[in-house]
């Protein structure tokens, strides 16, 4: 196997940087015309974070991943991969990709498939033993590592994929959509997967429209439409963007008291013998519950309600961040420096 | 219900279906056999060169023109077999498939001394065309200079076909030089260059060639050639001994019993297939009936 | 780098196998059987001919028939079926995956001819009852055979880069049906006189492949040997035009896209 002087990479370097990235595609059959598939992408990930890249279909997700693994070929701008530029083939030894709905050779069994991945990156022959054993046992499909491939379901495939794409132990791990196909269980030990990865220090770069998993795994994402990004930030910092809201729910309380808090609250809502009463400003929230505590009321829960992350896609996506963001007009950060 | 009912429906279909088949496979094949009878009654026997040049059609082989000579020569065969069957007198397209075969693989010997024989045969044996015979036979030599026994069936034609015996003096004198050449080659020219037609040549001639015949139908005409042959000597044998008889005798001989009587035979003489001479009013010698032997072979033109 | 070309190659040879490409051998040995029967019943002397024709020409044909059919689709349904997607993105060159998927196809097209080989042998001594020295003689034409698909498989491949496959096999075919009759070409354009025509046929002649000078299965038949020079000559020109074709392959690969 061809030795790579293996740069160590610190905290404060980045994994993965696009600067400028751009695709271009020519559409049309007799005058063509340039369709953008990406426009000017310029981002970074650092090492050890799990970064999502988020979007609708046809936002240039995928087209972002397969540039980074050399599948396309860049318009213009550059990305580096571990500091090395993308021409370098050696570099590819040190990642793993798992491309989007997965279609693996029909006539090769699980078994067969990995040790022919483990074959291309050189293993010798005990370690690709051992590596495709624990392969296989980490993503579940010990029993089924003897069945030819066309007779997996998808949600084994995309198990297999997952196998293929850390059969060298990589430390940057790319995955296209990991989660499509799967059952809640199987997302779950994804989900876990990729926890897992980072605890080992590896970098996780994947792409989803799954917003839930991305707010379950991601450190940062960054948000894609039609080719732009639309905005990239921590995520912790993204959720706490926005009007907090606290939520105070009640059970039965005398109409007196709701008038009362009426005045405090931006929205009541009576759902049978419960009342959910939102109030957006910290200090209006000690009043209430002052009120509440004084008139007897009795309360089930006090919860601040923080903004999903699906309500920041929306924005970001539709271009309607006043809405949002109320009163406070934040600006969506780009990215981060 | 409605279930019972669609799944008789469904099987009630599939017989159909299946009968179908069954009666338009028989219809088929009644039809193509129809065709055929009414094609072969209009005399179109399928006689079909399907190419004219055989040197076109080696261009067109990439490659496999060896194979492609292989099936010509088959078609040779089974041609000639059929049409010897049929009794028929003419061989049109003998000439044409051994011509396309050769420029496929002027290598096959075997076409060429096939031709030399059935083509240059008079009917019902051959083709009776002596000259394209020649022709071929040249090809053969022009495309194989050291195979002698080429030059020996030119000579051949030459000798029986076209009574040319100068010719096939030269013939068989040009053969003798060639690498290999069997010593008699030069005995076969001297021969001829002496004595013409003496039945002794032709039977030498005819035994080589069924010697070496390549194959069955070959094989068979020296067969019924040396039968003749040989009954044509004996015959002549048999008629110097009726005038023998006669000179002393006075008399012509009725019977063979009457030779036998006299010590000239052993027993009443029978023809190499087996049946008897007889002996005809004109007092020569004939064959009997019955007999196999065919001396019209032996005719000339 | 061997060893990515090689596991490549191995990979490719056996989907071959897994899809029971290797059973066109039962037809080319029935075919072989039939004609040993039947042609006995036809001549003597010519037996041994017969088979010698029919049998390379057989294992040339189903050898072609092989390489095109294959080779058509070696790289196109990888890109296709979108499993080159989990091999190009590992650190595989993609000069190797060329050199591993011809390597491959070649392989299969060995073991077939072999077997094939074998057969046609056996079939030749049930025919004439033994086996001479001599008969060796039609290794050469063997070797031959593989040599012409040897270039049959660099054309397929690289056409299979570009295009479609049913476009690739029509093309494949079509410029190992030209380079049969190359000498025709070249002939024609003489015969033409204009010297643009001329000057044309000319290069076609030199630049399309030449295959007919690999065509020796008549000579064989009759038992004669190829010309040392001969044999010599069509292997360095094998194995340079399938340099010509895999380089050509390699570069148009290079800047493939997999969208």
């Amino acid at each position: 196997m061809e030795r790579v002087a293996v740069e160590v990479l610190t905290e404060d370097m980045f994994a993965v940087e696009t600067i400028d990235l751009t695709k271009d595609y020519t559409v049309g059959f007799w005058r063509k015309r340039p369709k953008r598939a990406l426009d000017v992408l310029t981002l970074q990930v650092r090492v050890g974070e799990i970064f999502g890249l988020l979007g609708p279909n046809g936002a240039g997700k995928s087209t972002t991943l397969k540039l980074l693994v050399r599948l396309i070929f860049p318009t213009s701008g550059t990305a580096r991969i571990l500091g090395r530029g993308l021409d370098e083939v050696a570099i590819r030894a040190r990642i793993g990709f798992l491309p989007e709905n997965p279609y693996f050779y029909d006539h090769l069994t699980a078994h067969e498939f990995l040790t022919y991945a483990a074959d291309l990156f050189g293993l010798g022959k005990n370690e690709r033993c051992r590596r495709v054993g624990e392969l296989l046992e980490k993503v579940g499909l010990v029993g089924s590592e003897n069945v030819a491939l066309r007779k997996f379901s998808k949600g084994m495939l995309q198990r297999v994929g997952i196998a293929q794409a850390l059969i060298n132990d990589p430390e940057l791990v790319f995955l296209d959509e990991p989660m499509s196909g799967l059952d809640p269980l199987g997302r779950r030990e994804t989900r876990d997967l990729i926890l897992e990865l980072k605890a080992a220090g590896k970098t996780v770069f994947f792409s989803t429209h799954i917003l839930s998993d991305a707010e379950m795994l991601c450190d940062r994402v960054a948000i894609l439409d039609r080719g732009r990004l639309q905005g990239c930030g921590e995520l912790r910092e993204i959720l706490n963007l926005g009007v907090s809201v606290t939520e105070i729910v009640l059970d039965n309380p005398l109409s007196n008291l709701v008038e009362g808090l009426r005045a405090l609250s931006t929205r009541i809502v009576r759902t049978g013998e419960r009342v959910r009463v939102e109030i957006s400003e910290e200090s209006r929230v000690a009043r209430a519950l002052n009120l509440i505590l004084k008139q007897g009321g009795r309360i089930v829960s006090v919860n601040p309600v923080k903004m999903s992350l699906e309500d920041y896609f929306m924005a970001s996506v539709s271009g309607a961040a006043d809405k949002v963001y109320g009163s406070r007009n934040v600006e969506i950060p780009l990215a981060k420096q | 219900m409605a279930a019972p009912m669609e799944f008789s429906a469904t099987r009630w279909g599939r017989a159909v279906c299946f009968s179908f088949l069954i009666v338009s496979y028989v219809a088929v094949v009644f039809l193509q056999w129809g065709i055929d009878q009414r094609l072969s009654a209009q005399g179109r026997t399928g006689e079909l060169l399907y190419a004219t040049s055989g040197k076109t059609l080696r261009r067109l082989c990439l490659g496999h023109e060896g194979l492609l000579a292989d099936i010509y020569w088959t078609r040779v065969v089974q041609y000639f077999g059929r049409k010897r069957l049929e009794h028929s007198r003419r061989f049109d397209l003998l000439g044409p498939l051994l011509s396309i075969t050769t420029d496929l693989d002027p290598q096959l010997i075997i076409a060429y001394r096939f031709g030399a024989i059935f083509l240059a045969e008079k009917p019902p044996g051959g083709a009776g065309r002596p000259e394209e015979a020649l022709q071929l036979l040249r090809r053969g030599i022009v495309a194989n200079p050291d195979y002698w026994r080429l030059w020996q069936d030119l000579g051949f034609i030459y000798y029986w076909d076209l009574k040319d015996y100068p010719a096939a003096a030269r013939a068989f004198q040009a053969g003798s030089e060639r690498p290999g050449a069997e010593i008699w080659m030069k005995v076969l020219a001297a021969s001829v260059a002496a004595g013409g037609g003496a039945l002794s040549t032709s039977r030498l001639l005819w035994s080589q060639i069924y010697r070496e015949a390549a194959n069955d139908q070959i094989r068979k005409a020296a067969e019924e050639h040396l039968i003749a042959l040989q009954a044509q000597e004996e015959i002549n044998q048999l008629n110097s001994l009726l005038a023998h008889f006669r000179n002393q005798t006075g008399r012509g001989a009725r019977s063979w019993a009457e030779l036998v009587l006299a010590g000239h035979l052993r027993e009443a003489p029978r023809d190499p297939t087996g049946v008897a001479y007889r002996i005809g009013p004109d007092e020569r010698v004939a064959l009997g009936p019955g007999s196999k032997v065919d001396l019209r072979l032996l005719q000339s033109d | 780098m061997m060893n990515r070309v090689a596991s490549i190659a191995w990979h490719t040879f056996k989907e071959s196998v897994r899809e029971r490409v290797l059973y066109n051998l039962i037809v080319f040995a029935l075919l072989l059987l039939g004609a040993a029967i039947l042609f006995g019943s036809i001549s003597v002397g010519i037996e041994r001919i017969i088979i010698v024709n029919l049998g390379l020409s057989s294992i040339a044909v189903f050898g072609l028939m092989m390489a095109i059919f294959i080779g058509i689709t070696l790289v196109w349904k990888e890109i296709d079926r979108r499993t080159i997607f989990s091999i190009l993105s590992k650190p595989v060159r993609r000069a190797e995956f060329i050199f591993g998927k011809y390597a491959g196809l070649m392989l299969t097209l060995l073991i077939n001819t072999a077997i094939m080989t074998a057969g046609f042998y056996l079939a030749l001594f049930y025919v004439k009852r033994t086996l001479e020295f001599a008969d060796l003689v039609a290794l050469q034409a063997v070797y031959f055979i593989l040599l012409q698909l040897a270039m049959v498989v660099g054309l397929a491949l690289l056409f299979s880069c570009i295009t479609t496959p049913v476009l690739a096999a029509v093309f494949t075919f079509s410029l190992y049906v030209i380079g049969n009759f190359l000498n025709d070409i070249r002939w024609f354009g003489q015969e033409t006189g204009s010297p643009l025509v001329m000057k044309f046929t000319a290069a076609i002649y030199y630049l399309l492949p030449n295959f007919s000078n690999f065509n020796v299965i008549g000579q064989i038949a009759h038992g004669q040997r190829v010309p040392g020079y001969l044999l010599i000559a069509n292997s360095f020109y094998a194995l340079l035009y399938v340099a010509i074709l895999l380089s050509a392959a390699i570069l148009i690969f290079e800047q493939r896209e997999f969208k």
